[in-house]
């Protein structure tokens, strides 16, 4: 095991990039510590790909180093790297059984065989497939044979990283459930380096201790969930984390004050003069409806999802969503106030900390 | 218009896929199948939309048997998970084609394609193919091609399980307008009870072959009519814990961990065993009424979102989730007390049937 | 998937069928009348029962010939499906080249087969053909019309040139399938290069590979044109394979009754072997699959 360290990486698929534009990862300087959970999530597109195939040895950047402790393996291929890596679709040999399946990492190192029993006769306890351990691989489901791929993953204890790639997207999702709490349940028993790439918020956010969110080829925030949901460094982490996103509203934002065009609201802390476009960015969650005073807006659709309901609105021509409990009764003359310290503000996309009082 | 089923069942080699189903989908009416991977739902739109034909029962469209009409010959459209295009033909093109196959006039297909185009919002890339466009695009010309034709039936199969998680709540979002915009009967299958919740409409839960249980949505949703039907529509999975009924008093759980309740909103219903069943979000860590359940847990996991932590838990060898607002630090291994509302708590008799919906869908 | 039941399809596929009985049934049911009857032309037939098949059954001519055909069919698939595969793997997975190697590869499949023959007849022989020559000059006292061993060499070295391909192809159709996650998972799990092969690859090939020997027995079993054209069945009988016998026979010698017994044996030889070697493939399948 090691820490995993991306050093003024970049890569780009042309040959001779002439600008930043044409680079699918701009360039980044990163750690990953030893033995960290860790999810990498953006949209399609947003490099997280290439970057997981950086750091798996399928791609060599273009600029950069990748060290694995102390050890440069910018140029080690994938093979000579010591990691371990489950695929979106399971990966299985089919004509081997379950057992031969998990063995097949360990009897290619050549390990003793009665190391390899004992550490597949583990895996298969945790992964629950025990039963089927003599059937062949084939005949099994979609939620079977990914299980194989994560304990195949997870068979080597000798491994620098495992790597997931998006590997819940066929699963059901009452069963994404049990593989994700036995994926943390397997991160805490073995202490591996994990790297979880994924498009979905949830999945990421309950897999990781620390999420890197990427967009358009660039990290814009790496954080614990928490501080992705209550403090989001851009925009775009803001819309992308939590749904729905969270509401950014224009506004002129003025010491403790922020002026918008519904009304005046009262912010958390003083903010200095602020240059380019100011917005205020507000969580639907902290988002509260009311008949006392607050600012005026007009409801245009209610979504009931079970546990809340989520009510879109507008506020002076601007949409803002709230989070309504399950059971509220919405007033007829609906008007919002927002909770003062969870009002974030951006100045062109980029969040501005507040001086303290 | 409409689409009846009745008694369809289809037996492919010895094996039921749909068990006999009645069915009655409205006119202009959004029906979800929610069911998970392999309970029937595709077996069911193939038998809706004529693909194939059922071993047993009809099928009616506005009163007349359409029972062995191949699919070409109804006016049906399908939309799958996969985004089928014409990969060499342009937006515009894969628009137009269901029209040109029906040999329509130049001037009207080319003023429903760009109608429909604009609905879907596709009109900036009606010249591009497909390929060049994002995935959400992608099922956009695809749903813009079922659409285009005017058919009476859209079955959508999983349309967005493929996409990005936030094209997803983008589409899920306009869906139910597109819907609303074409009149159609639209049937769509998902996993996800929370994209049935989003939908609205009816919801049909499916689970092995058989519908357990059709009606508006929200009221499946808050009062499912058995335990099979709880699970399905239930994500993170609903919690179970065995009861009984006697003397007034309601007791959950066994031996040392038992909590006990006045009978009040179980006071209808006969003494006896029972399931009870509660959806994880009415777990809470604070006791926050006087008449509150509390479970004794042993927490194997949390997972914190970031304004909200799940929690799994063990009580009495069953295995429990709890979704609380906010961030709960909470290590594995730890006792924690789990406090339920017993409004919130449904009751299943022996054979799973509801016996007794829980009080807050009620006052709902 | 199941498919829609709809019955109008018969409809579609009845001028096949009819087609089909004039070109297969008919013939062959004449074939089948043949068989059990003596006839010296001009439509007379008196029935002879089963005693060409007995005669056939018991002639060392046919028995030799089998031998022949299913030892040539033997080594033909043991070199072309080997070779085939190992061809296929090496093939490269795209940009130009993979274009060029399967025009490359198709070449020999487009040329017909007297035409193959022609080509082989000519190449081989020791004064104006190429391969013939070569070796004759390099001290090999190379002649196929002449000894036996020589011929079987050429011919079996034409038919590889020929088929080989057909083999490649379809694996090479097969391996092209295989995501590229298996062999990146393979590497990650330091499987080696036989294991690729034997885990990931051979199992994808496996239905395609069916195909080919099912394909490769059938039409090595029958064949006719090319050692027909390049030895002429010769030197003596040494290359005389069940379908040049069974020309000779009926169109030589006019021998009808038991040119046909004969071909109605040949018939079902051929499909026994490939029913049997279907079904034991295919129950393989299943069994593994449970």
């Amino acid at each position: 095991m090691a820490r995993i360290t991306l050093s003024r990486l970049a890569h780009s698929y042309l040959p001779n990039p002439a600008d930043e534009a044409q680079f699918a990862l701009k360039e980044m300087t990163h750690v990953w510590r030893d033995g960290g959970a860790y999810a990498l999530l953006g949209a399609s597109g947003c490099g997280k790909t290439t970057l997981l195939n950086i750091i798996s040895g399928l791609l060599r950047p273009s600029q950069g180093r990748v060290l694995f402790g102390e050890t440069d393996v910018t140029d080690l291929p994938t093979e000579a790297r010591d990691i371990a890596q489950v695929f979106q679709f399971p990966v299985v040999y089919d004509t081997m059984t379950v057992r031969e399946n998990l063995a097949f990492p360990l009897r290619n190192r050549g390990k003793a065989p009665g190391y390899i029993a004992a550490r597949v006769a583990e895996i298969a306890a945790m992964i629950g497939m025990e039963a089927v351990l003599d059937r062949k691989a084939r005949g099994l489901t979609a939620d079977a044979k990914q299980k194989i791929s994560l304990g195949r993953g997870m068979v080597r204890e000798d491994v620098n990283a495992i790597l997931f790639d998006e590997p819940l997207t066929v699963i059901d999702p009452h069963m994404k459930w049990e593989l994700r709490t036995q994926l943390k349940a397997l991160h805490r028993q073995f202490g591996h380096t994990m790297i979880y790439v994924t498009h979905d918020q949830t999945e990421a956010l309950t897999f990781a201790d620390q999420v890197v969110v990427m967009h358009d080829g660039r990290v814009v925030q790496t954080g614990t969930p928490e501080e992705l949901f209550e403090a989001p460094a851009h925009t775009f982490v803001g819309y992308f984390i939590g749904s729905p996103g969270m509401n950014l509203l224009d506004a002129r934002v003025e010491g403790r004050r922020a002026h918008l065009r519904g009304g005046t609201v009262e912010l958390g802390a003083a903010y200095p003069a602020l240059e380019g476009r100011v917005r205020i960015g507000i969580r639907p969650e902290y988002v509260a409806l009311t008949e006392g005073p607050g600012l005026p807006v007009s409801i245009r659709r209610v979504e009931d999802v079970g546990r809340h309901r989520i009510v879109r609105a507008e506020l002076s021509g601007a949409p803002i969503d709230i989070v309504a409990e399950e059971g509220e009764r919405l007033p007829a003359e609906p008007r919002v106030v927002f909770a003062p310290e969870k009002i974030n503000v951006y100045a062109d996309d980029w969040r501005v900390e507040g001086e303290a009082a | 218009m409409a689409l009846a089923l009745e008694g369809v069942t289809r037996v492919v080699r010895g094996r039921t896929h749909v068990h006999p189903t009645d069915l009655v989908l409205g006119k202009g009416t959004m029906n979800v199948l929610l069911g998970p991977t392999l309970s029937g739902k595709t077996s069911l739109m193939r038998l809706m939309a004529g693909l194939d034909r059922p071993t047993r029962g009809r099928i009616l469209w506005d009163g007349a048997e359409v029972t062995g009409v191949p699919v070409q010959r109804r006016r049906v459209a399908m939309v799958y998970q996969q985004f089928i295009n014409y990969p060499t033909l342009s937006v515009y093109e894969n628009i137009a084609s269901p029209l040109r196959l029906l040999g329509r006039s130049k001037a009207e297909i080319d003023r429903a394609t760009r109608e429909t185009a604009e609905m879907l919002r596709l009109t900036p890339m009606l010249d591009r193919k497909p390929l060049e466009l994002s995935g959400g695009q992608q099922q956009r010309c695809a749903l813009a091609r079922a659409l285009v034709k005017g058919a009476g039936l859209v079955l959508l199969d999983e349309p967005l399980a493929n996409l990005d998680y936030k094209l997803r709540e983008e589409l899920r979002v306009e869906i139910p307008r597109i819907f609303e915009a074409s009149g159609a009967i639209f049937v769509y299958a998902t996993t996800e009870p929370e994209e049935a919740l989003l939908l609205g409409g009816n919801t049909a839960t499916l689970w092995e072959g058989r519908v357990t249980q059709f009606g508006p949505t929200a009221h499946v949703y808050r009062r499912p009519c058995d335990a099979t039907t709880a699970r399905v529509f239930s994500d993170p999975p609903m919690n179970f814990v065995a009861c009984r009924k006697e003397r007034g008093r309601v007791s959950f759980g066994a031996g040392a961990a038992t909590a006990t309740a006045a009978a009040g909103p179980f006071a209808a219903i006969p003494d006896g065993r029972y399931l009870a069943g509660f959806r994880p979000n009415h777990l809470d860590l604070v006791r926050r009424s006087g008449d509150a359940l509390g479970f004794d847990c042993a927490l194997t996991a949390s997972e914190i979102t970031g304004s909200e932590t799940f929690l799994h838990a063990r009580h009495d060898g069953e295995a429990w989730v709890g979704l609380l607002k906010g961030v709960h630090e909470l290590g594995a291994g730890a006792a924690v007390t789990l406090w339920l509302d017993p409004a919130h708590v449904y009751l299943f008799d022996a054979g799973g049937r509801l016996a007794a919906p829980a009080a807050y869908a009620m006052a709902a | 998937m199941e498919k829609t039941q709809n019955n109008r399809a018969w409809f579609l596929v009845l001028p096949m069928l009819v087609i089909v009985a004039f070109s297969a049934v008919i013939p062959l049911m004449t074939v089948v009348n043949y068989s059990v009857n003596d006839t010296f032309g001009r439509n007379e037939f008196f029935w002879a029962g089963l005693e060409w098949f007995d005669e056939t059954l018991r002639s060392e001519r046919l028995w030799s010939a089998l031998g022949r055909n299913a030892l040539f069919s033997a080594i033909i698939l043991a070199i072309e499906v080997p070779l085939g595969i190992f061809v296929a793997l090496h093939m490269p997975k795209k940009g130009f080249w993979a274009s060029f190697c399967l025009v490359v590869m198709a070449l020999p499949l487009l040329v017909p087969f007297n035409v193959v023959g022609t080509i082989w007849q000519i190449f081989a022989r020791t004064d104006i053909g190429l391969l013939g020559h070569t070796l004759w000059s390099l001290g090999i006292d190379y002649n196929y019309t002449a000894n036996p061993l020589h011929a079987w060499l050429t011919i079996i070295v034409m038919d590889v040139w020929h088929w080989t391909s057909l083999v490649a192809l379809l694996c090479y159709a097969a391996l092209q399938s295989i995501p590229e996650a298996y062999y990146q998972a393979a590497k990650i799990d330091q499987a080696s290069r036989w294991k690729v092969f034997r885990y990931i690859e051979l199992p994808k090939m496996k239905g395609v590979l069916v195909i080919a020997i099912l394909l490769r027995f059938m039409d090595s079993f029958m064949i006719y044109t090319e050692p027909f054209v390049v030895t002429g069945g010769g030197p003596g009988n040494s290359t005389t394979f069940l379908s040049i016998d069974l020309v000779k026979m009926a169109v030589g010698q006019f021998d009808l009754g038991p040119a046909a017994a004969f071909s109605i044996m040949y018939f079902l030889v051929i499909l026994l072997v490939s029913w049997v070697f279907y079904t034991v493939m295919t129950n393989m399948d299943k069994e593994e699959g449970v």
